[in-house]
């Protein structure tokens, strides 16, 4: 951050702060942390902050004392990350994490962006493998497959520039003129507002397809054709 | 030169992550590498087993990782291949007795003294699989020509781009060339159209692999055998050899040749 403070780092992750610290003495990198903290305030607050201890050893009363200071100025201490085993026990003995596996950004991700026009979309342009959900309070543009066990939920439309074989939801929240497009329609299963269709078969020779709820307030797709 | 560490990982069960793990090591140390393999399995070992090395556990990973042993001391050398280690897993323990860090504790251990570190992983996603990962510098995928196990690569494939362990490779296991040609088996090109990823080897359905597992020497000794064939040109192309793919397929026809060019394309 800055010269003053080059014992420790701080880092920002998807989910919080990671702070590291070397092998200095625990007071001083205590000390030095809790100076940057006090200084930069309105950057702390709030945060969720894991810290990575490198090979230092921690008895339960550091730790507690840490979390209390930290506390204080609003910052949750959840994970302490070290590679002493006595540092890792006493972390889980405070009911720490001691990983920090890295989160897995497209799993059940709720994206939320303030301000949101009617014409907002999410651009992804990658394949969204099996375990992956993306929800979204917009439109979801997909450049890349859907592959099967993924799932997009969508407020707005969908579409995909790519294969669907997984499940998507558009009109999430009720609205019954949301459509879902692919090149390649070939979903488990498709939902549109509260309109739920089963598997489609998947086509010999695959041609852009829209999905959408029709005048009978039924799932039907066709195909698209140029012109 | 340090060592390169491999894991072997899968999501389902059964496809033969084991199998390929005690393959891949027969494979290399043959050729004279010096090779650790390292069953990940802890509660479930196999490894052992395949390897013939059953008989002679006296330590076991979690032993090292608790101080009651040296490393050393829980290396297995296996009867035929001076070059061949196992480090076994424990029996009486579960996956929470070790943890990530503990495994790059070890594998930093073991890197400067081997050529290569094969790392059997659990199936699933949870804590056993996190620590066969930690600290691989390459993962290898098995999969079967199956729905399910296609399935659960695509997932475990998603793990590994999240945790920037990637690019995985794919081990396309058990492919009946028969079933294939009359379209009752997924093809390997349907396998790498959805995983898209690269392909590192075919194994074709054989029988002989079961029957050398069962008495403890892979079937990668097996100079007749075909899936021995097919993991020795794996252990090459991990190496860094290029290797033809072998054709399974005795008609001739475009088919195998279409595997060539789908495992020449990135």
């Amino acid at each position: 951050m800055n010269e003053a403070n080059s014992l420790i780092q701080i880092k920002g992750m998807r989910d919080g702060l990671l702070v590291s610290l070397d092998d200095a003495p625990w007071q001083q990198q205590r000390d030095a942390l809790i100076t940057q903290v006090d200084a930069t305030p309105s950057f702390f607050q709030g945060a969720r902050l894991a810290l990575d201890v490198s090979s230092q050893v921690l008895k339960v009363n550091d730790l507690v004392e840490l979390r209390d200071l930290l506390s204080e100025r609003g910052i949750t201490l959840w994970a302490v990350i070290s590679e002493s085993s006595t540092t890792e026990n006493t972390a889980q003995l405070l009911g720490l994490a001691t990983r920090i596996s890295k989160p897995r950004p497209e799993e059940s991700r709720q994206f939320s962006v303030s301000d949101l026009g009617e014409e907002t979309a999410m651009f992804l342009s990658r394949t969204l493998r099996s375990g992956t959900r993306i929800e979204f309070a917009g439109h979801v543009v997909v450049l890349g497959d859907v592959n099967p066990g993924a799932e997009v939920v969508a407020e707005g439309n969908v579409m995909i520039w790519g294969r669907l074989r997984g499940m998507v939801h558009a009109g999430s929240k009720g609205n019954r003129t949301a459509v879902i497009c692919a090149l390649d329609l070939s979903p488990t299963q498709l939902r549109i507002a509260d309109e739920v269709s089963v598997a489609l078969k998947p086509r010999e020779t695959p041609r852009p397809e829209r999905a959408r709820i029709n005048e009978n307030g039924k799932l039907q797709t066709e195909f698209w054709s140029a012109g | 030169m340090p060592a390169k560490v491999i894991t072997i990982t899968s999501g389902k069960g059964g496809v033969g992550k084991t199998t390929a793990v005690a393959n891949l090591a027969v494979a290399l140390a043959a050729d004279g590498h010096k090779v650790v393999c390292i069953d990940g399995d802890i509660g479930l070992r196999n490894l052992d087993v395949i390897l013939g090395l059953e008989n002679r556990i006296v330590y076991d990973i979690v032993d090292v990782i608790e101080g009651r042993c040296r490393l050393k001391q829980a290396m297995i050398r296996d009867k035929k291949l001076p070059d061949l280690y196992l480090i076994p897993a424990a029996q009486t323990r579960d996956k929470n007795a070790v943890s990530p860090s503990d495994m790059i504790r070890l594998i930093k251990e073991l890197r400067p003294d081997c050529d290569f570190v094969l790392i059997d992983s659990p199936a699933g996603i949870e804590r056993g699989f996190r620590n066969a990962i930690a600290a691989a510098d390459r993962v290898l995928v098995v999969t079967n020509p199956e729905v399910s196990a296609v399935r659960d690569a695509d997932r475990v494939i998603g793990i590994l781009e999240a945790e920037e362990k990637g690019p995985a490779a794919l081990i396309l296991n058990r492919l009946n060339p028969t079933l294939v040609k009359n379209g009752d088996m997924l093809s390997p090109e349907d396998v790498l159209d959805l995983l898209a990823i690269e392909l590192i080897g075919i194994v074709p359905e054989d029988e002989n692999v079961i029957i050398s597992s069962n008495r403890g020497a892979p079937v990668a000794y097996d100079t007749k055998s075909r899936a021995g064939q097919a993991f020795r040109n794996i252990a090459k192309r991990l190496n860094g050899e290029t290797v033809p793919f072998m054709s399974l397929d005795h008609q001739g026809g475009g088919f195998w040749d279409r595997i060539q060019r789908l495992a020449g394309r990135k």
